[in-house]
């Protein structure tokens, strides 16, 4: 009996589950992490083994199988370049699947999912993320003085006046 | 269509959700920060799991 394990529909017809798991698994090698639901996740981690398992045997057809169902050709570069070299010496499990928290709006469980050995390039990315943050930061509290000191040197006659007046 | 022949007393219902009750999570607690953090998942207040920062958690200001 092979009861109770179809899979996951995820609520789609089939053209567009597949989409979605094409998006899912370009977007996860592109990125090397993305945030989604549990059973998303779930989902993708079959096609996102395979695509690797692809990226290893390294051929032409393989290449062109890969390219078949990737969404985006630098995707496909990458998987061949960087992401499979990687995993030379390990047979599946390529992914962790980390729960985060809830969605807000539905309850949702929302999890991570990232490739095995990418701790280096997400805390890079990471670090770049805090840089333009920083950066963001620094110029809003620049502008923020600057229209200040603006709105001061506006006051400032008008102040004078209203003390002329007085006296 | 059937329909109910007598009135259900207060007794009957309160006795049938005697066994309604939801149970407490178990939690554990962070080692990290030592907060309690639901088991299997990142911590919510420090976003440690595992040893390692693996997700960015905002200061409340
Ligand atoms: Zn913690």
């Amino acid at each position: 009996m092979r009861h109770k394990v179809a899979g996951w529909k995820l609520g789609r017809n089939t053209a567009h589950r597949r989409s979605l798991l094409r998006n899912l698994v370009t977007s996860l090698i592109v990125e090397e992490r993305i945030e989604t639901t549990i059973p998303k996740a779930k989902a993708m981690r079959p096609h996102v083994e395979k695509m690797i398992t692809l990226g290893k045997r390294g051929d032409l057809a393989a290449r062109r199988l890969a390219a078949s169902y990737l969404m985006t050709d630098e995707s496909v570069v990458k998987l061949f370049d960087t992401i499979a070299p990687r995993f030379g010496d390990r047979n599946g499990g390529y992914l962790r699947i980390v729960r985060t928290a809830w969605q807000k709006g539905d309850g949702a469980e929302k999890a991570f999912v990232e490739l095995l050995g990418s701790e280096k390039v997400l805390d890079e990315k990471r670090e770049k993320r805090a840089e333009a943050r920083a950066k963001r930061v620094a110029e809003a509290k620049k502008a923020m003085e600057e229209a200040e000191a603006q709105a001061q040197t506006q006051a400032a006659p008008e102040a004078a006046e209203k003390q002329e007046e007085e006296k | 269509m059937p329909n109910p022949k007598r009135r259900h007393s207060q007794k009957r219902t309160s006795t049938r959700r005697a066994h309604d009750a939801l149970s407490k999570h178990s939690l554990s607690e962070c080692p990290n920060c030592h907060e309690k953090k639901m088991p299997h998942r990142a911590c919510a207040k420090c976003g440690y799991y595992k040893g390692r920062e693996v997700v960015e958690v905002e200061e409340a200001s």
